[in-house]
């Protein structure tokens, strides 16, 4: 009997004799065939990063991968030359390449000469990057708004937030295209989303957290119980909707449209302006509702507000129920925007702290602000840094905040202590 | 189902070198959540640096003892970088911190611009021969009684590993009877009055935090040899929540706490794994529409739930005292 003695899944690299995936890019105009050269292609699983190749001189790539398995192959298209195109410009990527033991499998892309130039000047590169930040960042506000005032109200920093995310993403997805459900357009499966992780919220706070703070267990206590929580949850969730990424049918693909001069997809654009909408719309609450005015009331100082004649758990209550339900549209979001996978939540958590701990922990319109901050600091990076490091800007932009001012951009100081 | 290949592939785990890499990894961790109350969320980063360490010394040309060498000392370094900005703060700001760095190290250790050095998503492999040169066990034999059974290779691996794991309890014993570690206990009780004697709290931290970061280093180093592979996806965050529910089980802030939560983590998990494994290739599960991947997944989920009930109902863990356990809360 052989004992599994591998505690953690160690995939056994098997360059050696290996699996590539290998092609050669030729511009095909008529009967004359050209090779192209200098072209960057990429290999993706799962979202993460596996390899990157140049085409030679003969055209020819090859991007050696980890093992057999399905793959996805991107061709940048902005690294082809002046005069050379796809021919179909919506297969820049193959998303779902399976390649087999030991096979050196061929991917394939149609080059033609191309009406429109494939170089795109610096500024207009930066101002893409520039959309792009605040679509993350206006992703990552939905979430850390949530994450922001439960810590507010009740002092714990949920590590399960992320989690909500993702359930928004699954449930919208569930709605939308499983077999089981009603396979409604997805403008209309986000609204049982956002419900359905807004009723979550609801039942974390009373069926969890409310009993343990009765129970007077600790703060640190609790925040080991979220990181369990988070755990369970995002396996949970493996389980239900498995480990392979899946894509909305609803604005796939769509066709880049310029705007102010920079070129991007709409749904890009809808996601920054209706997600500033909702937080004007949240900021509002926050400032002129009762119930908003008594949650950073208590988000404040609790016993002042307890003994001014506010009922703390309901104020609490509406918090997890508003800052889940935001989660949930994140997630939806996010999801319209990437795609849908089990720990999407999970990775988007390290960008949330950031903003969070950036704007001042505690703090919703902090919240906001670092969001912003995150997303467009982590996208504009990319143009000077390797992309698949981007999040890692996140967590300088986290450490030199703690550096030197702690408490956040919007925080005050006794809140660290 | 044989429930006795089940029962034995719990135990040869819990005895086995990834167990004993474990309860060295928790040790050191005990060290700072435990005794000193840090909430280091990112254990793992410790053991990557340890293992990489090794791995990266012996790809440029160094002895595989310089690089174990090397590999403690970046464990000890990564705590002093982290712990700077952040052991001031209040405790979520470590969390949050910590788990960050762990991810960051393994994304960063994965990409194409670090491949020259850390080998991308491949890793590094077969750097550790040195190690097995040493073998006094012939590899292939195979040692035990029945089904206890470990190969030369793997008993070579374990008996280092146990013997590391003895000198890390040693260690660990010497340093809280000392006039430091009660210091690291009266920061985590109350750092205010421990500021009040006189002692400097931020120096106390960092130290603490660095010397079981060198023992979560040293794991690392461990579980590297025993594989002679490393490669980003070992050091998945996931491995920094094991080590919590071991430290937690076994008893935070008791000496042979993290052994015997590995110990018994280690049964538990392996033994339910084969479990399910074993259920789902009988059919047992089919109702429910699991394949081998989802019943792997099952143990995941429960042991999660098994931090947040250990959490909220015996914090103390198997043989801690209540008292202790009251990390820094008011």
């Amino acid at each position: 009997m052989i004992a599994t003695l591998a505690f953690i899944a160690i995939p056994v690299a098997a360059r050696a004799e290996g699996e590539t995936i290998k092609g050669t890019l030729e511009k095909i105009d008529g009967d004359v065939h050209e090779p192209v050269a200098g072209v960057t292609l990429t290999v993706e699983r799962d979202g993460e990063l596996i390899g990157t190749a140049e085409s030679d001189a003969e055209g020819n790539w090859e991007i050696p991968v980890p093992g057999a398995g399905t793959y996805a192959v991107r061709l940048e298209t902005d690294t082809l030359p002046e005069g050379v195109a796809l021919t179909d410009p919506e297969r820049s990527e193959l998303p779902n390449l399976t390649v087999r033991a030991n096979q050196n499998k061929t991917a394939r892309f149609n080059l033609g000469p191309g009406l429109v130039t494939g170089n795109v000047s610096t500024l207009d590169r930066l101002l893409e990057l520039l959309v792009l930040g605040l679509k993350l960042g206006a992703i990552i506000a939905m979430a850390s708004i949530g994450l922001s005032l439960i810590f507010g109200v009740t002092g714990l920093v949920n590590f399960a937030h992320g989690e909500m995310v993702t359930m928004g993403a699954v449930i919208a997805y569930f709605f939308h295209l499983s077999l089981l459900g009603p396979q409604w357009p997805l403008l209309i499966a986000a609204i049982p989303a956002i419900l359905l992780t807004a009723a979550f919220g609801w039942i974390n706070e009373t069926a969890l957290w409310r009993p343990l703070r009765r129970r007077r267990v600790g703060l640190i206590s609790m925040l080991v119980i979220s990181i369990g929580l988070s755990f369970s949850v995002r396996n949970g969730i493996n389980i239900l909707f498995g480990g392979e990424p899946r894509t909305y049918a609803d604005f796939a693909v769509q066709q880049p449209i310029q705007i102010f001069g920079v070129q991007t997809v709409p749904k890009n654009i809808f996601i920054i302006v209706f997600s500033i909408l909702v937080l004007i719309g949240v900021g509002m609450f926050l400032l002129y509702t009762k119930t908003g005015t008594a949650m950073r009331a208590v988000a404040d100082n609790r016993d002042l507000a307890e003994s001014s004649g506010i009922d703390v758990e309901r104020v609490i209550l509406v918090t997890w129920v508003v800052g889940a339900g935001l989660a949930g549209l994140g997630g939806v979001l996010e999801g319209a925007s990437e795609t849908v996978q089990w720990d999407m939540g999970f990775k988007l958590l390290l960008l949330i702290f950031a903003a969070v701990v950036l704007g001042g922990l505690g703090t919703a319109f902090g919240a906001m602000v670092g969001a912003f901050i995150v997303g467009v600091t982590v996208e504009m990076s990319t143009f000077w840094i390797d992309a698949s490091v981007k999040n890692a800007v996140a967590l300088a932009l986290l450490v030199v905040m703690l550096l030197i001012r702690p408490q956040g951009i919007l925080g005050t100081r006794e809140r660290i202590g | 189902m044989n429930w006795a290949d089940i029962f034995f592939d719990g135990v040869l785990a819990a005895l086995g070198p990834v167990g004993a890499a474990y309860a060295l990894s928790a040790i050191g961790l005990n060290l700072q959540f435990g005794y000193t109350g840090l909430l280091n969320f990112g254990h793992v980063a410790f053991m990557m640096a340890g293992a990489y360490g090794t791995a990266i010394t012996v790809e440029f040309g160094g002895s595989l003892w310089l690089g174990v060498v090397i590999g403690v000392l970046a464990g000890a370094f990564l705590g002093l970088l982290l712990g700077i900005p952040t052991v001031r703060l209040r405790a979520d700001y470590l969390a949050i911190v910590t788990i960050s760095i762990g991810e960051i190290m393994r994304l960063v250790a994965r990409s194409g611009f670090a491949e020259p050095l850390t080998g991308g998503v491949f890793g590094i492999q077969a750097f550790a021969n040195d190690f097995f040169a040493l073998n006094p066990f012939s590899p292939g034999a195979r040692y035990g009684w029945g089904q206890f059974v470990f190969q030369g290779r793997a008993l070579f691996v374990t008996l280092v590993g146990w013997s590391l794991v003895a000198l890390g309890l040693l260690l660990t014993w010497k340093l809280v009877r000392s006039p430091w570690g009660r210091v690291i206990r009266a920061v985590r009780e109350d750092e205010d009055a421990a500021r009040s004697l006189g002692k400097n709290v931020f120096l106390y931290k960092l130290q603490a935090l660095m010397v079981g970061g060198s023992l979560g280093a040293m794991a690392g180093v461990l579980l590297a040899i025993e594989q002679q592979n490393v490669t980003p996806n070992s050091f998945e965050p996931k491995v920094t929540f094991f080590l919590y529910v071991i430290v937690i089980v076994g008893g935070a802030g008791t000496i042979v706490g993290p052994v015997v939560g590995a110990l018994i983590f280690q049964f538990l998990f392996f033994f339910f794994d084969s479990l399910m494994l074993s259920a789902q290739g009988q059919g047992y599960l089919d109702w429910a529409g699991f394949d081998a991947t989802d019943a792997a997944q099952v143990k995941l989920v429960l042991v999660g739930l098994g931090l947040m009930t250990l959490m909220a109902f015996r914090p103390q863990g198997i043989f801690g005292n209540k008292e202790e356990m009251l990390i820094g809360d008011t």
